[in-house]
């Protein structure tokens, strides 16, 4: 029989049982929107968690530190110490920067200062000052930021977080919690002022100090900290002094969370642009514990390289390490996750698959129905010349039917329902001042999958009509009663 | 099996046994028949209900298989054959037609005429064209789109008969084909089936309980009882006829 012949025959059965077929067909659409949607959920949560712990920072930063320097971050310990040590300086930082897959490049650096509004003579705040690279503008604290990123990587600007805010404007600490916004009008007292930053300038060590400043000098470091042995520290008894500097920075933006923390420790409330800092040569922190003095070149604590994909940490952290580094990421603790929401889908898939399961025995009971009614017609049908595999195959393709047209009719469904669903729970959130998130996700390729999977259990379900259909003995179905 | 003749023999049964499993019982529905038609031949099945009449009829379909036994139509062997070929050979050699009509009875006249040619793959510009001359040959070429629901007992035979013979079949089979018919509509009917045996050659066997019109239609009456051949008459007169 041909094609065109199966379809047609196929088809006005289907039509001619039209509401016993169209309540299978339904009963299938259900099936398959809830696994939609069950699974559209599970793959929602996994992106918004992804996106999320993406922004924050964490699954795209290798760390890089010396391995002569066993003061770097504490978790650098973590990474075995083998190889030959090489210093991290600007080649490194550069050779790292032309890695592929490789965003961004930019020192882990913290340092300390004093700040106040520039309109406030007397009330100082002694804080932490960190940077931000240009790629922390997509962070995710940069959201729902008041005011806006530092207009270029060198502008002397500042973004201050929220917190720190309230203690520039003198206000009482707040007790709901320190992330907590500005008012607008807050905001407004800070957004374009400026704050005057004190902070130490490093200047190579000279025997005498410069004149008409006050000068710090810095004794010999402490020598649990150094590895003696190595030779690009055998003048570690050079001092350097400390300058005290001055600089005056427009407040840029303030946000309620640190962005770009990542693996930062501590808490730090005052961010300057990467290329500003650098260029001011501050003292940071780590450095009065090491031996690092200023030299032609700067030698580099701990650098942060930051993956474009976080697929590609793992080769990214092997080559650095090939080259000689200490390196870590938090790339295990990812692993992790994917795991945890493979099973989350697993279960998902499961649980939305027993309703199609359901739908399927629809499927064969309307049509183990069909074989009792058209019993006569099965057998008129022998006697005219159709072959066992006729029958089967008419049988089989109002299966696949009800399966292809279930499957559509539930990914739409699913579909909607997950649109519904969403956006009733972003309501939700907007009330409760959390900011709407997509969390209901449906690919292309999972209505397909949907389609697929449908007309698949639908065929299975066809399987045993079909053949006991095609097993019907014509000489007992025409025997008129 | 005889082998002269064989290009003027249409069927060839030879000690066709059929029997039924009644529990433990053994029925034997068709019990050691031989039986041959020539080409042309119009040959009716006499005998009492449940001499195994129909049983016959459907082994030599090609709908159900003999237990034992050989039966021959048109050179080939039926025990040879797959399921498939059999669905083959009732598409192309046989043509039926029941005591019930068995159209279906959710579609046309024209659906229904069309379904074999569905089974057997005419062409679709082919088939409108035979549909509707096998229609119009018996008399129903204006009550093409109508459902068999619509049309009287002896109308449904027609179309039935149209059916079985869209295919163009070398072989007829006709299992009661008046029984539902009343005595004048049936001889309408019969009058066609003589009409097709005469005009397109086709042999028919024709199963039947009334003798009158099996003497007056048949060249051949064939008698069944239990299941075996008890009696075979020529129609002398009818012979005639058929030679012209
Ligand atoms: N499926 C069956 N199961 C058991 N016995 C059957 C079956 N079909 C036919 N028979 C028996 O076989 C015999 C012949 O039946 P059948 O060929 O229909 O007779 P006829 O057509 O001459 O009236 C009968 O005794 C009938 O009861
Ligand atoms: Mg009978």
């Amino acid at each position: 029989m041909r094609a065109y012949d199966l379809i047609e025959l196929a088809g006005r059965n289907l039509r001619e049982a039209g509401l016993r077929n169209s309540l299978t067909t339904l009963g299938i659409g259900v099936g398959v929107a809830s696994l939609v949607a069950m699974l559209s959920l599970g793959i929602g949560l996994q992106k918004l968690a992804t996106r999320q712990l993406g922004r924050s920072g964490l699954f795209d930063t290798v760390v890089v530190t010396s391995r002569q320097d066993s003061r770097g971050p504490r978790f650098a310990q973590a990474a075995p110490v083998t190889g030959q040590a090489k210093p991290l300086d600007d080649a490194a930082r550069r050779s790292f920067e032309q890695m592929p897959n490789v965003a961004e490049v930019y020192p882990n650096f913290s340092a300390v200062g004093d700040v106040r509004l520039e309109s406030n003579k007397s009330g100082s705040h002694f804080t932490v000052v960190g940077t931000l690279p240009q790629s922390a503008r997509n962070s995710e604290s940069f959201d729902d930021v008041q005011g806006s990123f530092f207009s270029a990587n060198d502008a002397q600007e500042v973004v201050i977080l929220s917190d720190f805010g309230r203690e520039l404007l003198d206000l009482p600490r707040e007790p709901r919690g320190s992330d907590l916004k500005l008012t607008q009008d807050q905001a407004d007292q800070l957004l374009g002022k400026y704050v005057v930053l004190r902070y130490h300038k490093r200047e190579a060590g000279e025997s005498a100090p410069l004149s008409g400043k006050a000068t710090k000098k810095k004794g010999e470091s402490d020598p649990d900290d150094i590895d003696n042995g190595d030779a690009t520290q055998a003048e570690d008894t050079q001092s350097f002094n400390l300058v005290p500097q001055q600089l005056k920075l427009k407040i840029v933006g303030i946000v309620s969370s640190e962005p770009n923390r990542g693996l930062r420790q501590g808490r730090t409330p005052v961010f300057l642009p990467l290329a500003l800092a650098e260029s001011l040569d501050m003292v940071q922190a780590g450095e009065l514990w090491s031996t690092l003095r200023p030299s032609e070149t700067k030698i580099y604590i701990a650098l942060i390289v930051r993956v474009a994909k976080s697929k590609a940490v793992a080769q990214v952290e092997e080559d650095i390490k090939k080259q000689g580094f200490s390196t870590f990421s938090i790339l295990d603790a990812s692993k992790g996750i994917t795991r945890f929401f493979t099973f989350l889908d697993l279960f998902l898939g499961i649980f939305g698959s027993l309703a199609l399961a359901v739908a399927s025995l629809g499927i064969v009971n309307t049509l183990v129905m069909a074989i009792l009614e058209r019993r006569r017609e099965i057998g008129i049908m022998k006697a005219l010349g159709a072959s066992d595999g006729d029958v089967k195959r008419i049988f089989f393709f109002e299966a696949g039917s009800m399966g292809l047209l279930g499957g559509a009719l539930g990914a739409g469904l699913g579909w909607t329902i997950g649109r519904v669903i969403n956006f009733a729970t972003n309501i939700y959130l907007q009330r409760q001042d959390i900011k709407p998130e997509n969390f209901w996700v449906i690919p292309p390729w999972l209505v397909g999958a949907a389609l697929a999977f449908s007309i698949f259990v639908s065929l299975f379900a066809g399987l045993y009509p079909a053949s006991r259909a095609a097993k019907l003995d014509p000489v007992q179905a025409l025997r008129h009663d | 099996m005889a082998t002269n003749g064989t290009e003027f023999e249409s069927v060839r049964t030879v000690s066709v046994v059929r029997h039924y499993k009644l529990g433990r019982t053994l029925i034997p529905a068709v019990d050691g028949v031989s039986l041959a038609a020539g080409r042309g031949e119009f040959i009716a099945l006499l005998g009492a209900s449940g001499s195994g009449k129909s049983t016959l009829l459907n082994l030599i379909a090609g709908l159900d298989r003999p237990d034992s036994g050989a039966i021959v139509v048109e050179g080939s062997d039926l025990a040879t054959m797959s399921s498939e070929q059999l669905a083959q050979y009732r598409r192309h050699t046989v043509g039926m037609v029941f005591q019930s009509f068995n159209l279906v009875p959710t579609m046309t006249l024209y659906e229904n005429v069309e379904l074999p040619m569905r089974f057997a793959e005419v062409k679709r510009k082919e088939r409108r064209a035979r549909g509707v001359e096998a229609l119009e040959r018996v008399g129903l070429g204006d009550r093409m789109q109508h459902r068999p629901s619509e049309m009287s007992g002896g109308e449904q035979q027609r179309a039935a008969l149209a059916r079985a013979l869209v295919n163009r079949p070398k072989l007829l089979l006709a299992d009661e084909p008046t029984g539902n018919l009343d005595s004048k509509t049936g001889k309408e009917i019969m009058d066609l089936i003589r009409e097709l045996n005469r005009t397109l050659e086709m042999t028919v066997i024709m199963v039947t309980h009334e003798r009158s019109l099996a003497e007056r239609y048949a060249n051949r009456l064939v008698f069944l009882g239990d299941g075996k051949l008890v009696g075979e008459s020529v129609n002398e007169l009818e012979k005639i006829g058929a030679t012209r």
